[in-house]
């Protein structure tokens, strides 16, 4: 530790909250410590920690997770920090602060960053047990030891912060009130119909909303049992949570005669001196033309001024800062940004209003209609941060700006990439990022992954919403650069994906090694094998365990599905999810002999899990001798083609899609591809079978079929496009021939269908060029390519039955014949499952 | 060289199967007075290493059915379950700070494998 000396002038800084914290992070970085010495006092007992992710404490992060830095570091740089020491007293002549515990110390600087305390208004009652605020870990453990009690929660505010605090009691299990003073929920950032939009949502997760109520009274003997209304209403509850908005805490600055704000906060000038030019305010705490900011990211710009200023740099200004905010509610997309409210004079307003997708999105136009004003965005905020941008940034909107509130797109048919903002542009709020220094680190510091640009620049390690668009910026200045424009694989090759595939056709490579040996170097890894395999399974279609067994990810080595404790699951293929009673009682006898735990999956067919690696081979047999084929759920191959049961049984079926579905089934069952491929077809246009969320879909019509391509469900749900629609049979697989063919041709390793789509030029229009037009002259190409593969297709499992060697690769131990021991199960409902991990 | 402070460790050797018993450029499990220990054959270069079978990272038994590369020349193994990766030459894991295997000598003598324990 740096020692503090006489000759080194006292910075003190009070409070160490957050905005304290980053004052000390800054003083670090500017390696004041040389000419400074700085001391911090805290009134709360632990270390700076993160407040805005507060609520992520229910759910489980850790305090530690959330502490901002440790101890440690403080006494690393040289700074004194003092926890749990409230200072009580400024003596502004003789340029000195005393603290509760009687310390008395001189400063040449003094910065105050005392925050603010939640507001609890004077209610009747307010004192009882069982009331609560929303500001501080100790008010968060309070929290959740009375809630553990409690059955019911009335959260009294319905602004950003009563929205999370009521979402953090629904986890806890209970049952959960708000209730709002005005006649609409965020008052202060939504619009009217923006608001009943949130409204909807919120009550649809079981979130009670009361509005237009003003508590009179709390009722209760010690503890409360009742809020009573203004309206005489009233409302039963066992605890309450009061988030009515925040108070700062100037009481130092009132007591020591500095000007403060008749509604609160210490009047501060652009370079946050207060009064007094000796002490310095920042933060939530500090008034700055008669307005305070609850939120971090202007507070740590009000940290760097200050410090500037204590430098003697007077160039570095406060200005008004941007108040946008993303609600981090789960389960909720809400986001206001600028004038969200449309208060600009002349500004026009664009709506979007969906009642069916609960969409309710509202963009402000300057009067000239040029530029964005602000606006709302609720149940979708995909286009958030672009919007923010462009409002920002004074981007010229298009002459029809109602094309802003489409998905992701900014006007013209063209989607608008992070690389056409200036550099000017603040990327990351919470850290004062801007595009220029995001795209410095690449050019400059040779950072090339996200991890590096987090840790270079800080950007995306506050609240992490604009890690999408730094994501963006990263690739295209990688790209820019030339870079990325080669995506090899990995270290072990120089190629692309599609570059491999040319090879290994061109050349018949059959095995991993040929190609390593041939065309990259070293020994391969996990990254570049399996994706060779797969290319290999691709061109070739042969036997996978043939000469690439372990160049297989562990699934397609053991063809199953590797489960907790080491087992396997064992999912046959039920084309359609058709299936026979007697093929039905053979799963449930062959599930009794080998004790699988058994499961309807989501992809309409049976899961059995739990077995050894060993008894795969013989559990196979068994399966094959009933008729069962490989699912191949573990491979990056054609999955299921799930069906709804159509035209032979439903009343309102046009066409038969289990029969159709089968034959789908049938023709591509297997097929490897750069990523698992899912199928459905639905009998008529309720979609039962849903059919959109897959990479090719087909939904009856009364002429026949539409065909939808390119859909996911999983993490990023899309729904597929239309590709083709009222063909027949014949050229609906003609179709699928072509578009899979492609696809496996000309997508990167691991690229689902939809991720395929996206980043293809031109879309869904050039897909359909493609397949359907045939404009490129390669149709016929590649429907014969599809037919090879269609013909070279084998069960796997059958092919590993048989064979003697193959059946050998299935050993737990190749020098004994013993079973795992380590292996433990528990009982569940009449089943087994592993123990958890 | 020995100085005071060098712990002497006495290495046993166990035959433990066949070259041909283990897949070429992949690993295998074998078992050694109850110990499980995954032994990996890089066929490409014939070197061959071998580890504790148990994956650190999740407590469960799996190294061996991890897919085998290198990373700058560096041996290494990925485990199945979430891709940790681990250098089988100092059995560091390559993907966190936190996690390290043990890791044993293999020698091949007559087509038959043996593996160093220590005692
Ligand atoms: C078993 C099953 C869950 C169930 O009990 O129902 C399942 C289990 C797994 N899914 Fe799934 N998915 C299952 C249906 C689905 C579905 C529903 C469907 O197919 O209609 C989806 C959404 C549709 C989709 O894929 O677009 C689905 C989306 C995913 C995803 C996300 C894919 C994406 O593009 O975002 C993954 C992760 C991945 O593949 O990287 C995944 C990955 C997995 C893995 C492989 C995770 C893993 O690595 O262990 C699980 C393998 C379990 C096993 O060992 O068998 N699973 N998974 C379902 C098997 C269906 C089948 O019969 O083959
Ligand atoms: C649940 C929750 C969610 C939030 N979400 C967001 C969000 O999504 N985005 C966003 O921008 N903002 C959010 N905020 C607001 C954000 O946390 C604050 O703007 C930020 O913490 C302000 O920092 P500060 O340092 O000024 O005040 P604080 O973090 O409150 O720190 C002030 C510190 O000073 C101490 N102190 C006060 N007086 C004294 C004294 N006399 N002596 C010693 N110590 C003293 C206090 O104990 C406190 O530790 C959220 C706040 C909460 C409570
Ligand atoms: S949703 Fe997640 S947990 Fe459930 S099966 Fe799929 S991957 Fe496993
Ligand atoms: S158990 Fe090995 S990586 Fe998780």
């Amino acid at each position: 530790m740096e020692h503090f000396t006489e000759n080194k002038k006292n910075l003190v800084l009070v409070g160490n909250g957050m905005v304290g914290y980053k004052f000390c992070e800054k003083f670090v970085e500017l390696g004041m410590g040389a000419t400074y010495n700085l001391m911090v006092f805290g009134e709360e007992p632990r270390v700076a920690y993160d407040r805005v992710k507060l609520s992520t404490y229910f759910s489980g992060t850790t305090e530690e997770e959330l502490t901002l830095a440790t101890a440690d570091w403080y006494e690393d740089n040289g700074i004194l920090l003092f926890t749990n020491e409230l200072v009580t007293e400024i003596d502004r002549n003789e340029q000195q602060i005393k603290t509760q515990k009687g310390t008395c110390i001189s400063y040449y600087k003094l910065i105050l960053a005392t925050g603010s305390s939640a507001f609890v208004p004077p209610v009747q009652g307010v004192e009882k047990e069982g009331i609560f605020v929303y500001r501080t870990i100790e008010d968060l453990e309070a929290i959740l030891a009375f809630g553990k009690r409690a059955r019911k929660a009335v959260v009294i505010g319905g602004g950003l912060l009563g929205l999370e605090a009521a979402k953090a009691t629904l986890d806890m299990g209970l049952e959960t009130h708000v209730v709002e003073f005005a006649p609409r929920l965020m008052p202060r950032q939504l619009d009217e119909q923006g608001a009943q939009t949130l409204k909807n949502k919120l009550e649809a997760l079981d979130i009670y909303i009361h509005l237009n109520k003003n508590t009179r009274s709390f009722e209760g003997k010690d503890t409360v049992k009742k809020l009573h209304f203004a309206d005489d209403t009233s409302l039963e509850t066992d605890m309450v949570i009061i988030s009515a908005g925040i108070r700062p805490r100037d009481e130092l600055a009132r007591q020591a005669n500095l000007a403060t704000g008749g509604r609160g906060g210490i009047a501060v000038n652009y370079h946050m001196q207060t009064s007094d030019p000796d002490i310095y305010a920042i933060g939530e705490v500090a008034l700055f033309q008669q307005k305070t900011y609850g939120l971090v990211a202007p507070g740590y710009e009000m940290a760097e001024v200050a410090l500037q200023h204590i430098l003697g740099n007077s160039e570095k200004k406060f200005e008004n800062v941007d108040m946008s905010t993303k609600l981090k509610l789960i389960g909720v997309d809400v986001a206001s940004f600028g004038d969200a409210l449309g208060e600009t004079q002349g500004a026009r307003t664009v709506v979007l209003d969906s009642q069916t997708s609960g969409v309710y999105k509202r963009l402000n136009i300057s009067a000239d209609g040029k530029r964005l004003l602000g606006g709302v965005l609720v149940g979708d905020t995909e286009s958030y941060n672009m919007l923010l941008q462009i409002t920002n940034n004074q981007l010229t909107v298009p002459a029809e700006p109602a094309a802003l509130l489409v998905e992701g797109n900014t006007g013209e048919g063209t989607t608008m990439k992070a690389s056409d903002l200036p550099d000017s542009a603040l990327i990351c709020s919470c850290e004062n990022v801007d595009k220029g220094t995001i795209c410095h680190s690449v050019v400059e510091k040779g950072v090339s992954n996200l991890a590096e640009v987090k840790k270079c620049t800080k950007a995306g390690t506050g609240c992490g919403g604009c890690m999408p668009m730094v994501k963006d910026l990263l690739e295209e200045t990688l790209n820019a650069q030339g870079k990325a424009v080669k995506k090899v694989i990995c270290e072990h090759f120089d190629y692309t994906r599609q570059e491999l595939l040319d090879l290994v056709k061109v050349n018949h490579i059959r095995t991993v090694d040929e190609l390593i040996d041939r065309y990259g170097k070293g020994q391969g890894c996990e990254i570049c094998k399996p994706a060779v395999a797969s290319i290999l399974a691709s061109t070739w279609n042969e036997m996978i365990l043939k000469d690439n067994a372990t160049s297989q990810d562990t699934n397609d080595r053991f063809l199953a599905n590797i489960q907790k404790g080491g087992s396997y699951s064992v999912v046959p293929r039920v084309p359609a999810g058709e299936i026979t009673p007697d093929k039905l009682i053979v799963l449930g006898e062959v599930a009794k002999r080998y004790h699988l735990y058994c499961k309807i999956t989501g992809g309409q067919r049976i899961d059995l899990f739990g077995a050894r690696l060993e008894q795969l081979p013989d559990i196979w047999e068994e399966l094959i001798a009933a008729g069962f084929e490989s699912g191949h759920a573990y491979g990056k191959s054609v999955r299921t083609v799930k069906s709804c049961v159509g035209s032979t049984w439903c009343r309102f079926g046009v066409q038969d899609s289990v029969s159709f579905a089968i034959q789908i089934e049938e023709r591509y069952k297997g097929l490897r591809a750069p990523h698992k491929l899912k199928s459905a077809v639905s009998g008529c246009i309720r979609e039962c079978a849903e059919a959109r969320s897959k990479d090719f879909g087909i939904i009856a019509t009364e002429k026949g079929w539409n065909l939808y391509v390119c859909g996911n469900g999983g993490a990023n749900p899309q729904h597929a496009q239309l590709l083709a629609s009222d063909i027949d049979e014949a050229t609906c697989i003609r179709m699928i021939d072509r578009f899979l063919m492609f696809y496996i041709k000309t997508a990167e390793p691991l690229t689902r269908t939809a991720h395929w789509l996206k980043s293809m030029e031109g879309g869904i229009d050039y897909l359909r060029e493609v397949v359907v037009m045939d404009s490129l002259g390669i149709g016929a190409q590649l429907e014969q390519e599809m037919t090879l593969l269609v013909n070279a297709y084998t069960c796997e499992w059958r092919e590993v039955v048989k064979n003697p060697e193959l059946r050998k690769q299935f050993k737990q131990f190749v020098n004994s014949d013993e079973e795992d021991t380590t292996m433990k199960f528990q009982p569940v409902r009449g089943q087994r499952v592993p123990l958890a991990w | 060289m020995l100085n005071s402070d060098t712990i002497v460790t006495q290495r046993s050797w166990y035959k433990v199967a066949r070259v041909e018993d283990f897949p070429a450029n992949g690993g295998a499990c074998i078992k050694v007075k109850d110990q499980q220990i995954a032994v990996f054959h890089f066929s490409r270069n014939n070197e061959w290493y071998a580890s504790q079978h148990l994956c650190p990272h999740r407590q469960q038994m799996g190294l061996a059915r991890g897919m085998i590369g290198d990373i700058q020349g560096e041996p290494k193994v990925a485990c199945p379950f979430h891709k940790q990766t681990f250098s089988l030459k100092s059995g560091t894991c390559l993907s966190s700070d936190e996690y390290q295997i043990q890791v044993y000598p293999v020698k091949v003598e007559k087509g038959f494998v043996y593996v160093g324990l220590e005692e």
